[in-house]
């Protein structure tokens, strides 16, 4: 089957997702439209001295040794084991196709610098000098845990990927991008399927520190469970978390042909950068309202065909006001009334995997005909005239939806999804 | 669809020099490398020549926001917009993009603080926040983040299409290229700027590499000839960008190629003995049809011996004048196989391989015209990849 442009139609026949709510799509969806947050008071580290002290850390998970690249690791190896598993495609250890992965940078963590340094020996004062002395005596998975590719690397050694597999960034937008390299791989028609996964565990006191500084995360330390208020006039940031989510996306003809049952249609995706500021939209808009035109235009989509938004909705007074300016300029008169809701309100921001969190979630959304909520929008903000869904789960008839995602840096996705082909 | 895909700019910053000329000049000429081994002893690592970034980067504001890695990339960015004559607003605003990426650059000061406080204190966790809360920049997380050498493009240069950092060591580097190929060649995307940046002169990643013993502290410049204890890296600040573009859109603004870029090919395997020669072997067997002429090879070995020697039995079997980048100009990680497809680009330009630099035997004096160039990529812990650059159909 080809879309109206003659290229293959995209479908997606799995999805799996890991986040602060629980592991898994039916725990997920549960707390999603019962409108339960998944953020907490930190406990895996000591948070006296941090601005912010709450977040949606993933503490279900025994990993050894934790760091990063392994929470990473597992969490991205559990959402695509549920992605996998519900699509029955190829065989265990056997996936047929390339797989696309958006994560968070790795690095050398203060605990890794910490186990050089007592092998260093030294006693008074210490450098870098003592730690290259120490170093040569760390383990393989010492060094890998601190480079880029291990994540990548495991997971394509796990479920047998197939060729290179593409490690990406596009800060918050990672995981859209993710899924866009899957289309586009697909439409070039390499292959019949391709595994796309995002997956962030990077909360650790300097993740945290770094995005203090840039004054970026909610300070409501006291009732973590409200922190999170995307849209709402008392946002004060967002709430950092984490989080895994991994789609099996096919083409129509690869998943039937081997007679899987569709959980919804790509219909298309679109970026768009923006010159302006490392961390701000251009007051324009042009960026982000690019990217979700780009979007309709690849999906050969109107506005008027859009049911639902799963906003980014990060809940920082700059993304949620600029989203909102962008969702007036592109959807006119109908704004004000289309349901746009943030999952963040619930899962907290999980930086670059939030793209396939959300992903999956706009998928769950299609497949039950149910909107989960933003929560937590208790004094709306009158700037900002959107029907966010506030506080209660929506039952609503819908057949397509737009998920966005904007990120530091300027880079900005947004993607289609549908119930059936368009 | 399956568009001719041509390289119409380069933009290339190292050790050796500024731009094509300067650094083709250095090359061909055989002189030795530029090694600085004072500034973070024992290693020698070979720094970036001196650049007025202003040149590229005109806002001051701009270069303070930045990190030298993002500079350097930023820099050669800049170049490769020149040399393919696409500084237009218009043009721009579509331009696709692909960085590969490393790490930001830390605060070793402030690192340095905190390590010898750990050992004086018995509150590390406390000392920890309270350090990095007081002393980080605000702004150092912009200057750390991967993406954000895209970012800064878009920002100084107003590159404003598709944007998106790989990430993962060697691998990211050819990766980028071949997705962009690929993007090019099926018709999403006309111009596509794809390439890294690597600044050596950093603690950080020293210490990253120095882990597990990859780092070359012996006196060898030629990768081949590095044996002593497995052999090593000597890394080197570089910045290399490519401007890729569909022969139909260069024609289209009348803009000629400096080469072709034919075919990519990337793999992952399983690192078993042998299994880069066969690795390298079978990819090359799947693009070998794309070479019509004369071939030479620019490889991309990191100086790890094993690891070279296995790539060494692929290159016999193909027979043609060998060059290793890194022997002259360092390994910049991400950054090397955009380098060293640039330098294939300008072989092709100039029709013959550059001078040979090897006390192992294994490269040789060529003046034999070459209108091939096949760029080998072996990671120096995993993936291998390889890409053929050729002239361009006109």
């Amino acid at each position: 089957m080809k879309d109206a442009k003659g290229r293959p139609v995209i479908v997606v026949t799995g999805t799996g997702i890991v986040t602060a709510l629980g592991e898994g799509k039916k725990d997920n969806w549960d707390a999603l439209t019962a409108g339960r947050s998944g953020i907490h008071s930190i406990t895996r580290f000591p948070t006296e001295g941090l601005r912010t002290t709450i977040g949606g850390t993933i503490d279900f998970l025994d990993v050894d040794p934790f760091n990063c690249s392994e929470l990473t690791t597992e969490m991205a190896t559990r959402a695509a084991s549920e992605a996998v598993s519900q699509s029955g495609v190829g065989a265990k250890g056997d996936f047929p196709g390339p797989l696309f992965l958006g994560m968070p940078p790795i690095e050398m963590e203060w605990p890794m610098r910490e186990k050089l340094l007592a092998m260093a020996g030294k006693t008074d004062s210490a450098s870098y000098s003592d730690l290259f002395r120490a170093s040569r005596s760390a383990s393989d998975t010492d060094r890998v845990d601190c480079l880029f590719g291990s994540v990548g690397e495991r997971l394509a050694s796990t479920f047998g990927t197939k060729g290179s597999p593409i490690s990406l960034t596009t800060a918050c937008a990672s995981g859209a991008t993710a899924i866009q390299h899957a289309i586009e791989s697909i439409r070039r028609g390499e292959s019949g399927a391709a595994l796309a996964v995002a997956a962030d565990g990077s909360m650790y006191p300097e993740t945290m520190i770094r995005f203090s500084l840039l004054s970026a995360l909610s300070t409501q330390n006291d009732a973590p469970e409200k922190a999170s208020r995307p849209f709402s006039k008392n946002r004060d940031g967002f709430v950092m978390a984490e989080g895994a989510a991994a789609l099996v996306i096919e083409s129509h003809e690869h998943a039937k042909a081997r007679g899987a049952k569709i959980l919804g249609v790509i219909a298309g995706g679109g970026e768009k950068s923006d010159s302006f500021h490392r961390t701000r939209s251009n007051p324009d808009g042009i960026a982000i309202t690019g990217a979700i035109r780009n979007a309709l235009e690849d999906a050969g989509l109107s506005p008027d065909a859009i049911d639902y938004i799963n906003a980014h909705g990060t809940g920082t007074p700059e993304n949620d006001k600029m989203e909102h300016y962008a969702v007036h300029t592109i959807f006119g008169e109908r704004a004000s009334t289309l349901p746009i809701s943030s999952n963040k309100s619930m899962i907290g921001h999980t930086l670059t995997a939030a793209g396939a969190i959300e992903a999956v979630v706009s998928l769950l959304t299609l497949e039950h005909q149910r909107i989960p909520p933003t929560i937590n929008h208790e004094i709306p903000d009158p700037a900002i005239e959107l029907d966010v869904v506030p506080n209660t789960a929506r039952d609503a008839s819908i057949s397509t939806v737009m998920s966005n995602s904007f990120g530091f840096g300027g880079q900005n996705a947004s993607l289609i999804f549908s119930a059936e082909p368009v | 669809m399956n568009q001719d895909v041509w390289i119409t700019g380069i933009g290339i910053v190292s050790s050796l020099g500024e731009g094509c000329e300067e650094n083709w000049n250095a090359f061909d000429s055989g002189s030795g490398p530029v090694l600085d081994r004072e500034t973070i002893p024992p290693f020698a690592i070979h720094p970036m020549v001196e650049l007025d970034l202003s040149q590229q980067i005109a806002k001051r504001g701009d270069q303070r926001q930045m990190e030298t890695w993002q500079r350097l990339g930023v820099y050669a960015a800049g170049l490769a917009i020149d040399n393919a004559g696409a500084r237009d607003t218009g043009l721009l605003d579509r331009m696709d993009m692909i960085v590969a990426a490393g790490g930001g650059e830390r605060d070793i000061t402030v690192d340095n603080q905190i390590l010898t406080e750990m050992l004086q204190t018995n509150d590390r966790a406390h000392m920890l926040i309270e350090r990095l809360s007081n002393e980080l920049r605000p702004t150092l997380f912009l200057a750390q983040l991967p993406n954000l050498v895209a970012g800064n493009i878009s920002i100084v240069h107003g590159v404003r299409g598709s944007s998106r950092t790989f990430m993962g060591e060697e691998s990211a580097g050819l990766d980028a290229i071949r997705n962009a190929h690929a993007r090019i060649a099926a018709g999403q995307s006309d111009i596509c700027l794809v390439g890294g940046s690597f600044n050596a002169a950093r603690e950080d990643m020293l210490l990253l590499f120095e882990m597990g013993g990859y780092n070359w502290l012996g006196d060898e410049d030629s990768v081949w000839a590095r044996q002593q204890d497995n052999g090593g890296l000597r890394l080197g600040s570089m910045g290399a960008f490519l401007m890729l573009e569909s022969a139909e859109h260069a024609r289209s603004r009348g803009k000629e190629a400096v080469a072709a870029l034919k075919a990519v090919a990337a793999d992952r395997e399983t690192r078993e003995p042998g299994s880069i020669t066969t690795s390298l072997a079978s990819m090359w067997q799947d693009i070998a049809s794309h070479a019509t002429g004369s071939l030479g090879i620019i490889s991309g070995a990191t100086g790890v011996a094993d690891q070279a020697r296995e790539e060494l039995d692929f290159l016999e079997r193909v027979g043609v004048p060998v060059r290793a980048s890194a022997s002259r100009i360092g390994h910049g990680i991400e950054s090397q196989a955009p380098f060293n497809l640039a330098l294939a680009a300008l072989c092709v330009q100039h029709g013959r391989m550059f001078a040979d630099f090897d006390t192992a035997g294994v490269e040789k004096p060529s003046s034999e015209a070459i209108t091939d160039v096949l760029v080998t990529n072996v990671g120096h812990w995993r993936g291998e990849g390889l890409a053929l650059v050729g002239k361009a159909d006109i």
